[in-house]
């Protein structure tokens, strides 16, 4: 497997043999009374239903890669960033971070719907590990990148998507993580703002950040990523360069 | 850590009340218009003969509107923080600890109304204060801490644990000594009374704010509800935490 950016690095993310199952909480859906009244067939649901998101992951992604993430919706991408961030366990197998990890970036970002964008800078900042201080120091910087103006003190709930998508990356961007994780969020933000976000990654790929970008766009994944991993049906497809991996992917759904 | 229990703190009372000082209030009214009501009924309709009444209920009823306050909000502790669950990891019960720490400080902010009664009826204001009002307030977040743990993570699983524990309170309300004295409920229920967990705990607040003393058996059985409760959060905590953002 070519490594960009030499073997030199360190390893960031590591999954050995990582699978990851949902039960299906279906079974939840009727509340406990429900659940007490259905209760052998409930017990049945939750130990025994179960749906396999991913199957048997193993890959390992240095220092400084960009990486992208590519398959069909429900291929299981998300689960694979959820795990990354430490929000998902793996059923079984290891996954191994080391370096500071930004929240995940993902469609209908923000945290606190009530909160207004600057709270939420605030609150991003010192999830990420920063204190107060550090998160005011960059406020400024923060807001001016995201242009979001004035609506920068009102309510995120008032914010639409691309707005959210623009907060969400103005704070990661702003607050050094050592580690990146994109979502399909660069596609929602109007074209002069998407510009801005690949510029800000090329920057961090100067810089030796690590990022895991999940995207359904070609174009960027080639101008972005040197490192391309395709899943398909919950399991890796393929894993290699960019100028390998992506004209197969391109050929399968063409 | 520190900075990040600060601004979870800053969150969460921006999420519930808007309004810092409309939430202080707010905790205020509550317990007080309540205390009316019952003034009104217990003393007038049903004609209950105990001395200093007003005094009486509102050493209660503030104690068990802290309470309240807290396992209610808890519910939504992890629901309504859906997307911080899902993007980051962090200890989750640091928001449970935030929101009961929240109704302990509205508690504390309250104690004046209190003392304001208490000099009304001209109670003397004992030294044991300075060690009751701390010694019961630590065992009572104990309680609101532990318990509100336990529904929010419940409350992820089942979304209608709430309403269930909704019906639960207003059971609570009329089995814990609080429109009542422990001397009004018949000599042979007396010791059940004690089986339910906030009975020891307002008892004493309410000894410690009329008489200036706290019942030494009452508090040790309160701190052991506290410890189970405790125990049993973590537990079910420890169990269940890691699905949380599966089924959000
Ligand atoms: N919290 C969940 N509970 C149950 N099933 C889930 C959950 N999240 C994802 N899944 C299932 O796991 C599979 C992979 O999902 P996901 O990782 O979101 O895919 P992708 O991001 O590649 O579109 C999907 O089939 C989805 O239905
Ligand atoms: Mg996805």
């Amino acid at each position: 497997m070519a490594i960009c950016g030499g073997s030199v690095n360190k390893v960031a993310i590591e999954f050995k043999a990582v699978s990851k199952e949902y039960p299906l909480y279906s079974h939840l859906a009727g509340g406990l009374k429900g659940f007490i009244f259905n209760f052998p067939r409930s017990l049945k649901g939750i130990t025994r239903e179960r749906f396999t998101a991913l199957k048997d992951i193993s890959f390992s992604i240095h220092q400084g890669e960009t990486v992208a993430f590519m398959g069909r919706n429900g291929a299981g991408k998300s689960t694979t960033l959820g795990l990354m961030a430490g929000v998902l366990k793996p059923s079984s197998g290891q996954v191994m971070i080391s370096g500071r990890v930004s929240p995940l970036l993902e469609l209908g970002g923000g945290f606190h719907s009530d909160l207004t964008g600057r709270e939420n800078i605030r609150l991003n900042g010192v999830l990420l590990g920063l204190t107060r201080k550090q998160v005011e120091a960059r406020e400024a910087e923060i807001i001016e990148f995201s242009e979001l103006g004035e609506f920068i003190d009102q309510p995120i709930r008032m914010y639409s998507s691309g707005m959210l998508s623009r907060l969400g990356f103005s704070v990661v961007a702003h607050l050094e993580p050592e580690i990146l994780l994109i979502d399909e969020i660069l596609a929602v933000g109007d074209i002069q703002f998407q510009e801005k976000c690949k510029k800000k990654i090329q920057e961090f790929k100067k810089n030796g950040v690590t990022i895991i970008l999940v995207s359904h766009s070609i174009g960027d994944v080639r101008a972005l990523c040197d490192r391309v991993i395709w899943i398909e049906n919950h399991i890796v497809r393929n894993d290699g360069p960019t100028s390998e991996v992506l004209p197969q992917y391109e050929q399968f759904f063409s | 850590m520190r900075d990040l229990v600060i601004v979870l703190t800053q969150k969460e009372l921006k999420a519930r009340y808007k309004h810092m000082k409309l939430g202080y209030l707010w905790s205020l009214g509550n317990p007080l218009a309540y205390g009316l009501i019952y003034w009104l009924v217990f003393k007038f309709v049903m004609k209950v003969k105990i001395e200093g009444f007003p005094l009486f209920l509102v050493s209660g009823l503030f104690p068990w509107q802290w309470f309240v306050n807290s396992i209610g909000v808890s519910a939504n502790t992890f629901v309504g923080n859906a997307s911080l669950i899902k993007k980051v990891n962090f200890p989750r019960n640091l928001l449970s600890l935030v929101v009961s720490t929240q109704d302990l400080i509205h508690f504390l902010a309250a104690l004046p109304i209190i003392f304001g009664f208490m000099l009304i009826y001209q109670k003397p204001f004992s030294p044991l204060l300075l060690v009751g009002v701390p010694a019961l307030a630590m065992i009572q977040l104990l309680y609101t801490y532990s318990l509100g743990l336990i529904v929010s993570t419940v409350n992820i699983f089942f979304r209608d644990a709430e309403r269930l524990i909704g019906i639960f309170i207003t059971f609570l309300f009329y089995l814990t000594p609080i429109v009542y004295n422990l001397d009004m409920v018949p000599e042979e229920f007396r010791k059940y009374v004690i089986l339910n967990p906030l009975a020891p705990l307002i008892l004493n607040w309410r000894g410690l704010f009329l008489e200036g003393n706290l019942n030494g058996s009452w508090l040790i059985l309160s701190m052991g509800y506290g410890l189970a409760f405790f125990l049993m959060g973590q537990w079910i905590y420890k169990k269940l935490s890691w699905r949380f953002a599966e089924v959000l």
